[in-house]
């Protein structure tokens, strides 16, 4: 569930059709020249009647994420299968509630400065306000928590899940993310210069920032034995840190690097078994520099590389997997999606990015998540043989 | 999950450092309050040590004293960072800041106010490019990041370190979510018994209601409950009283985990 759709479907469609789902920034009350990923509809949304205290733009997110491809129902399925004890969360947020937090901010006691009687933390602010909600709302009972690494974090769920299913803390585990949109990020990316004016336009010369998104998207995952037919196969995971900036990637790409070969050696696969790889490319200057100079330095000009940003926006939080999701479409469906909104690649930029679509083939995916404080995270999807 | 615990940073309420809070937490010493004194860690360059917030010199500092007595290099070592409230003056300072008209932030502020900004200044300081994750699980955040590092352990078969701490909010944010001190835990965690092993650790998810385990000194006992990060507590004492003991962690979803502490 993003900008771009709601559901698999909408989604492959839309990429199919090069649509972008960003638009001049008209969210609340921000007074922000850019474009943003906003999901129709939100303000509309209420929460299931028991979890009325989770109420809050980033778990309205997660409900409509829930709501899509008849994942909750799957879930009901695995409870019956695993028992719900034996389910995990793992869930990625950036910003969780914190929208609820600047709204409850304006409505301080003009004498005390207290916060309004219907603000409720736990349920919102906190980053595990969406662990909890997710939790509720399919009712699991297995050990969970929220990862928030900024913009790895809904790629770094991948790797938790796979080694508490492999250590047997659990059987199988629901994972993914939410994250709205908010003034927090969007005055602060502004504030950092990093905004873009129009959609953002990974990769091109002319590229001047991000354009802010939002969205939810879940995964159920379990051990590959246990894999029905058509499963799509996590066969690697690199995690790494920059060491470098707390909002700059590093100038060589030294820490995506290193993400993306520990990615490759724990699938025990070389740069040429990928056939896609889906970028962080978010369309600041110093981001696809660094990246590129990485993805350049292993896969070399040949591997088709392309940001879906540009038809969902930055993510943030959730970028992980949705882009987790992208790839297994591109798996399922054959296709390399084309950036979106890119009209010429930087000429400094060496790797081979795809501005069309493209019907190929695709086995193996590789996917980029980094964040601030030098937070990377690469994964590799591929086809159940 | 069995792993080997090499070195201890520990600040807290009436706790300044492991030395200290060990002989508190053994009971050779008298528990008093006392507010936390957090310090700016050396870890770091001048210039980022104004801009770093107090929650992440808390971590910086415990970080820094459980290496020193490990031997390990924290360039070398993946971390895992839990926290209930990550970075909360910033919060507050952002909020105010959004709610008023001008709503400038300051770049650094924001870049501040991400849950892994202590993991940030911790790789910059440190120079290590190993994994790092940043982890939130409300009051169970310090239960999470045991099994989180468990975890990494038993998959990557070399060692991770475990960082946990919360600093309270200030107002009008503490009415909604108080805690009542600064307080922070770090354990060097291997998965082999090394030279500097002083316990190891025996995970288990045990079924039943087993409640979390308590303290028997009330003043502590009130400071598990008032901080998130201090629900490592019954794990520290038992560390320090160096018998072999079971300490359980309750989470929110009814899951227990159990910790079993021989000493080595």
């Amino acid at each position: 569930m993003n900008s771009l759709g709601a559901g698999s479907d909408a989604i492959l469609h839309a990429l199919r059709a090069k649509h972008s789902g960003l638009r001049p920034c008209d969210f609340e009350t921000a007074r922000i020249d850019t474009y943003v990923g906003a999901v129709p509809g939100v303000d509309d949304i209420r929460l299931r009647r028991d979890l009325s205290d989770y109420d809050c733009r980033n778990n309205r997110l997660a409900q409509m994420g829930l709501e899509q491809d008849g994942f909750a129902e799957e879930i009901a399925g695995a409870r019956d299968r695993y028992g719900a004890g034996r389910i995990g969360f793992f869930l990625g947020t950036s910003t969780s509630g914190v929208h609820a937090t600047e709204l409850a901010y304006r409505r301080r006691d003009p004498k005390t400065g207290t916060l309004p009687a219907d603000y409720h933390y736990a349920e919102t602010q906190n980053a595990y306000s969406l662990g909890e909600f997710v939790r509720r709302y399919l009712g699991l009972g297995g050990v969970g928590f929220v990862v928030s690494s900024a913009c790895s974090s809904s790629a770094k769920v991948f790797g938790t899940a796979a080694r508490m299913i492999a250590a047997g803390v659990c059987d199988a585990a629901v994972v993914g993310g939410a994250d709205s949109l908010c003034l927090t990020t969007l005055y602060g990316f502004h504030s950092l210069g990093l905004t873009s004016r129009g959609p953002c336009r990974p990769f091109d010369a002319d590229r001047d920032g991000i354009s802010i998104g939002e969205g939810a998207g879940f995964a159920l995952i379990a051990r590959a034995d246990r894999a029905g037919p058509g499963a799509i196969l996590l066969l690697g995971v690199g995690e790494s840190s920059d060491a470098y900036h707390m909002s700059t990637p590093h100038p060589e790409g030294l820490g995506a690097k290193m993400a993306m070969q520990e990615a490759l050696d724990s699938a025990g696969l070389k740069a040429a078994d990928i056939d896609y790889i889906n970028l962080h490319g978010t369309a600041t200057k110093s981001n696809d520099a660094s990246e590129d100079k990485a993805v350049f330095e292993i896969f070399g000009p040949q591997t088709p590389c392309s940001s879906t940003k540009g038809a969902t926006g930055h993510l943030l939080g959730t970028a992980g997997i949705t882009e987790a999701i992208i790839s297994i479409l591109a798996i399922e469906h054959g296709l390399m999606p084309g950036s979106a909104h890119t009209r010429s690649v930087d000429p400094a930029l060496k790797s081979n990015y795809l501005l069309e679509n493209r019907d190929a083939k695709v086995a193996r995916v590789l996917t980029n998540s980094f964040g601030f404080g030098g937070s990377n995270c690469s994964l590799i999807l591929g086809a159940a043989r | 999950m069995r792993l080997f615990v090499e070195g201890v940073g520990l600040l807290g309420p009436g706790l300044p450092g492991w030395q200290v809070g060990r002989g508190v937490l053994a009971g050779e010493e008298r528990f008093s309050f006392a507010p936390t004194i957090v310090v700016a860690s050396d870890l770091l360059p001048a210039a980022e040590r104004r801009r770093t917030p107090i929650s992440v010199k808390l971590a910086l500092a415990v970080g820094q004293e459980a290496f020193q007595s490990s031997g390990r290099d924290a360039a070398q070592t993946a971390t895992v960072f839990t926290s209930s409230s990550g970075e909360p003056d910033t919060l507050h300072q952002m909020c105010e800041t959004l709610a008023s008209a001008e709503r400038e932030v300051s770049p650094t502020r924001f870049h501040n106010s991400v849950h892994n900004a202590a993991a940030g200044y911790w790789s910059i300081a440190t120079r290590s490019m190993e994994a790092s994750t940043s982890l939130c699980a409300f009051d169970a955040s310090f239960g999470a990041g045991l099994i989180e590092a468990a975890t990494q352990i038993a998959s990557r078969r070399s060692p991770v370190a475990l960082i946990a701490y919360d600093h309270p909010y200030p107002e009008p944010l503490h009415s909604a979510r108080p805690l009542v001190a600064s307080f922070g835990v770090a354990l060097v965690l291997a998965h082999e018994r090394g030279a500097k092993a002083s316990a190891m650790f025996e995970l288990t998810f045990p079924p039943g209601e087993e409640k979390s385990t308590r303290l028997a000194d009330s003043a502590l006992e009130e400071l598990r409950l008032g901080s998130p990060a201090a629900r490592a507590l019954p794990v520290l004492e038992a560390l320090a009283r160096r018998k072999e003991a079971d300490v359980v962690l309750e989470f929110p979803t009814g899951r227990r985990l159990r910790v079993k502490v021989s000493p080595c």
